[in-house]
């Protein structure tokens, strides 16, 4: 009888070893997070977004008051958790932040083309990016409910999902070897299962986001920018139709998670 | 001109909590740029905290505080209604003042 417990409460105290010491650490980054929750510099730029969209500016000097962002002109609340959708003016879906720089064509006289062209920060591209976060903002707590009744946008879902599963480039990495399987993570970070909800204010529900490492606002398109960078592909354009397909795979898996954007990030 | 800061101020009890959030770049001096340049420290140096017009808190900061800095302190004696504003200068001159009211 002896003999035959000590297997077995080696066997324990080795399986439980690792997995506590996951947890502790998993922990301390948990702790960490919601110390900075508090003070989440993304207010910064809720602020400076707002300001933005109320100001009369670009060629025409006018406000972006007037813009449709999928639920009538200047309609805000709520419009974060509804997009991408279909935008029968211009025939495309579009996200939020494509659909911000068509406003800021159409009605404000900029060149949306050589915005998207613009490096993330700099310019104009910093400022659609801070309206974006403003955006969402005002969406927290919402559920994500994006609209599948267009054929463009199922469209759209199914070559997203495409472009998720498409492996390539030097690591021959695609979307799903990181977000395609429950518990992973790269060091630290959590990686999310993205085929399905992964859960209020995780994955799609979270950004635009803060990153305190780099002291840096991302925006969702910023965000599949890196994941771009990290598979080593070339990176998809700027409201290209590639990463607002992903946008739309990645939001109608997320169906019914509450919006916790603008987060914060490590 | 900088961004505006946000300032939360709370009352509970015989205090008021005060959470500011200031928009600043906060150079180190220690970082290079693409062409191996030193990026010259900008940071913000004085920190002045006043309830109702009188000086309750000043800051010194250096070039270890992180961008966009968060500050938290608390008031004894304030109240809400009453005022609440923070000053800060930083090492090339330029300064910013931002008030609000205690809730």
């Amino acid at each position: 009888m002896r003999q035959a417990m000590i297997p077995v409460a080696l066997a324990m105290a080795l399986g439980a070893a690792p997995v506590l010491a996951q947890k502790t650490a998993s922990q301390g980054i948990d702790e960490y997070r919601a110390m900075l929750q508090d003070g989440n510099p993304a207010e910064l730029f809720e602020a400076k977004g707002e300001d933005l969209w109320k100001q009369k500016r670009g060629p025409k000097k006018v406000s972006l008051e007037a813009c449709d962002l999928g639920q009538g002109p200047g309609v805000i609340k709520g419009v974060f958790v509804s997009l991408p959708k279909y935008f029968a003016d211009t025939g495309k879906v579009q996200d939020l932040e494509s659909r911000l720089l068509t406003c800021m064509q159409t009605l404000q006289g900029f060149d949306a083309q050589a915005i998207a062209k613009t490096n993330f920060g700099s310019g104009e591209m910093a400022n659609v990016t801070a309206m974006a976060t403003w955006v969402a903002a005002e969406s927290k707590g919402l559920k994500f409910n994006l609209s599948q009744s267009h054929a463009q946008e199922r469209v759209m879902y199914e070559v997203g999902k495409r472009l998720f599963f498409m492996r390539g480039g030097t690591h021959d990495f695609s979307c799903a070897s990181c977000h395609g399987e429950e518990g992973k993570r790269i060091r630290l970070q959590d990686l999310p299962l993205l085929t399905k909800n992964p859960g209020d204010g995780i994955g799609f529900a979270a950004w635009p986001a803060y990153r305190v490492s780099n002291g840096q606002m991302w925006g969702m398109q910023q965000r599949l920018n890196d994941c771009y960078r990290q598979q080593r592909f070339p990176f998809p354009g700027f409201a290209s139709d590639a990463t607002v397909a992903l946008s739309v795979y990645l939001g109608v898996n997320a169906q019914g998670a509450a919006s916790i954007a603008p987060a914060i990030k490590r | 001109m900088a961004d505006p800061m946000r300032i939360r101020a709370q009352a509970s009890g015989d205090k008021a909590t005060v959470r500011v959030l200031m928009s600043h770049e906060m150079e180190s001096g220690q970082r290079k740029d693409a062409a191996g340049k030193i990026v010259p420290a900008w940071f913000i140096q004085e920190i002045t905290a006043s309830h109702n017009g009188k000086v309750v808190m000043t800051a010194e900061w250096g070039p270890a505080v992180s961008k966009n800095p968060f500050m938290q302190f608390s008031v004894k004696g304030a109240k809400a209604g009453e005022k609440v504003s923070i000053k800060w200068v930083d090492n090339r001159g330029a300064t910013r003042t931002d008030e609000a009211t205690i809730s």
